[in-house]
């Protein structure tokens, strides 16, 4: 392919929700370093771009190429270097924060178990590590969830409102870490009703239903 | 696997709309002229059977329909599988509209060999081993149309059918070949009735003409349904507000 | 799939997924008994509603049991995928890196684990009740322990269609049951045929033959249907 992105490329997407269209002929690339804000009123398809990056959906029309290649031809490899963290936060209430997590690592690829506590400490569950999550309040469920953020190797972070019921606290200290995920190399998308200032990265916004990405100052 | 590019642009939903428009005629006529020969035929030329009288005219109905039954979910579970890999929209839709026409052959074929076993066996249903997989292949048709029915939007509605039809082609042969067999074990000599080695050539022929009728009936029907499904789902595309414009 | 994701990984994220809902359902345990009491209690109606005689009983031992045993195999199903639908986890196991069949497979056996097995173990007392035999009793679980894997491989086809539909429960019994009907007529007759002291071979290879075939296409079919529910 001449045209390979060192990242993820979306070509002319287009995505309908019934017979109504949602966007169409979205076209935007994303290399390391960079930022794209996903911005948009209710129901205009903030969620269904998200998931349609993360192959979880397919557009109605395009492609989502991963260093040039389309993902589900390269699944495997797009997979590893993905984190998609949707608005359900695939914790089990039933379980420990650790089994959580160990579970998440172990369906993303990695073998070992080592890193969970010191993840947990950072995100600041500390001493909550062997309470069933059905026992943490809305907050610190979200960061049993983020606490992959810790963990991960991935590139490419997808975040679906990563904020929802976090404090300020929390947020700030996400927001130091996505600054240090850009700085090495990594990619970031992110959608939040909350104001964003991440201290790093190249960061652009897009507006849907408008596909102009516009350049964040 | 690459399909050409020319199988995409024929099954491009306009033109299969044109191009079905003027097929649809020659179907038509077609079935009109071989229903009628083959009732003729069938009802009044073929010789009186030896053994069941008259009764057995209702053949020229019963066996075409079971023909179709069979025949149609095979149509199915091919153009819902070509539309599962290549992603033709007209393959997902030709599934889906053919579900209907293919449970009424089903039901067709029950209700005529139920009439037909009244004579033969005395009662309305036997659980003979072609009427039994013949029900199970209904309850298959409805289970598609009901998953079909369930789902809102239309490309999933499309790709679950798909597996579900494909699912279904790999268990009909069992459960056929299951059923043959729990029929042979459990009655034995009734079943044996209907197969005859050998028609004679003046039964067979009108048999034939009978199920291409219904074959060309089938097509007919399946493409005026696939004609009415694309206007509803194309209805926010140029062309479709062209045509409406047009006939307006 | 390349090569380089089937090493250990895949293996332990087969095995620790099989853990984790191995865990799940100990801390849910009084939930997995209630498609087991519907089992019983399904059995107990057919004395009730037809009559308590000994030889009429054994006669319809097979089929009844088989029946109770399909259509309680059935209602455990519900449990398979809902709860990671719900709460994502299911998006998360389609993100994998690892083949996501052979990951569904891990489900489906735990869960065969800890709703089929027990339909095995309940079997003999069932048995009892309907006057089977001993040599009835030993096919019966044997073709159980054949029949009911494939029961939930194929239910797990069924389930991935219709997950996150309104309405979905009785959908999937007209989805399922049509394919489940194989594994009741040779299941039955075995049972039948080994109470006539004949031999059972034929229907126990048939039985075999279907559970690999299922296993090997249904965790397929099961993984496709459910990228489509997730969406």
């Amino acid at each position: 392919m001449t045209d390979a992105v060192a990242g993820l490329h979306l070509k002319s997407i287009s995505c309908t929700r019934g017979y109504r269209d949602l966007f169409t002929n979205l076209e935007f690339e994303l290399c390391p370093g960079q930022v794209i804000r996903v911005e948009g009123k209710n129901g205009s398809g903030k969620t269904s771009l998200l998931r349609i990056m993360a192959g979880l959906a397919q557009p109605l029309e395009g492609e989502v190429l991963w260093q040039g290649r389309k993902i589900h031809h390269a699944e495997s490899d797009y997979f590893q270097n993905l984190l998609f963290l949707g608005h359900r936060a695939a914790i089990k209430f039933e379980l420990t924060p650790v089994e959580n997590l160990c579970m998440a690592k172990s369906l993303h690829g990695s073998k070992t178990e080592n890193g969970i506590e010191e993840a947990l400490y950072q995100i600041g569950l500390y001493g909550f590590e062997d309470i069933p999550c059905a026992q943490l309040s809305a907050g610190q469920k979200r960061r049993v969830a983020l606490a992959q953020l810790f963990l991960t190797q991935a590139k490419c972070w997808i975040l679906d409102e990563p904020y929802t019921s976090l404090d300020v606290n929390a947020v700030s200290m996400l927001e130091g870490l996505f600054a240090k995920h850009l700085n090495n190399g990594g990619m970031l998308v992110i959608t939040s009703h909350q104001p964003i200032t991440i201290p790093a990265g190249e960061q652009r916004k897009l507006v849907l239903p408008n596909t102009q990405l516009e350049p964040l100052i | 696997m690459k399909l050409p590019a020319i199988v995409h642009k024929f099954s491009s939903p306009k033109n299969f709309y044109v191009m079905s428009g003027k097929m649809i005629p020659w179907f038509m006529w077609g079935f009109v002229l071989s229903l009628l020969v083959g009732l003729y035929y069938g009802l009044f030329v073929a010789p009186t059977d030896y053994q069941q009288g008259e009764s057995y005219r209702i053949m020229y109905v019963h066996v075409p329909a079971a023909w179709m039954s069979m025949f149609i979910y095979m149509i199915m579970a091919v153009s819902a599988a070509v539309g599962l890999i290549w992603r033709i929209k007209t393959a997902d839709l030709m599934a889906s509209v053919s579900a209907p026409i293919g449970a009424a052959f089903t039901f067709l074929a029950l209700v005529t060999g139920s009439l037909w076993g009244k004579p033969m066996w005395g009662t309305y249903w036997v659980w003979d081993a072609r009427l039994t997989s013949e029900l199970i292949l209904l309850f298959l048709y409805l289970g598609f149309i009901a998953l079909q029915a369930a789902i809102e939007e239309p490309r999933n509605a499309a790709r679950a059918g798909a597996i579900l039809l494909i699912v279904g082609v790999v268990n009909i042969p069992i459960i056929h070949y299951s059923v043959e067999w729990w029929s042979t074990l459990h009655q034995g000599a009734t079943v044996a009735k209907f197969d005859k080695p050998s028609m004679h050539i003046s039964m067979l022929i009108p048999l034939l003409v009978m199920a291409t009728s219904f074959k060309l009936y089938y097509a007919a029907s399946v493409l005026m349904r696939a004609r009415s499904e694309i206007l509803r789902r194309e209805q926010n595309t140029r062309w479709v507000k062209e045509i409406i414009d047009n006939e307006s | 799939m390349n090569a380089s994701v089937q090493t250990p990984s895949t293996l332990s994220a087969f095995i620790s997924l099989i853990k984790r809902d191995l865990m799940l359902s100990y801390r849910h345990r009084n939930e997995l008994l209630n498609p087991l009491l519907f089992f019983v209690i399904v059995v107990t109606l057919f004395p009730l509603g037809v009559s308590p005689e000994k030889q009429l009983l054994q006669t319809m031992a097979p089929g009844v049991i088989w029946v109770a045993a399909l259509l309680a195999a059935m209602l455990s199903l519900d449990t398979l995928f809902k709860s990671d639908y719900e709460d994502g986890t299911l998006e998360q196991i389609m993100l994998s890196p690892h083949s996501n069949a052979l990951l569904v497979l891990a489900k489906i056996i735990s869960h065969w684990l800890v709703t089929g097995v027990p339909i095995i173990l309940l079997a003999p007392l069932l048995g009892l009740f309907m006057f089977l035999p001993g040599e009835g009793i030993i096919t019966l679980m044997l073709t159980l322990l054949l029949g009911t894997p494939i029961l939930s491989l194929v239910g797990a086809i069924g389930m991935a269609l219709t997950l996150g539909l309104n309405r979905g429960g009785m959908l999937l019994s007209l989805l399922v049951l049509p394919l489940y009907i194989p594994v009741l007529i040779f299941s039955a007759s075995a049972v039948d045929a080994s109470m006539a002291g004949l031999e059972i071979k034929g229907q126990l290879y048939f039985l075999g033959a279907l559970l690999v075939l299922s296993i090997t296409l249904a965790p397929l079919a099961a993984a496709t249907a459910l990228k489509i529910s997730v969406e």
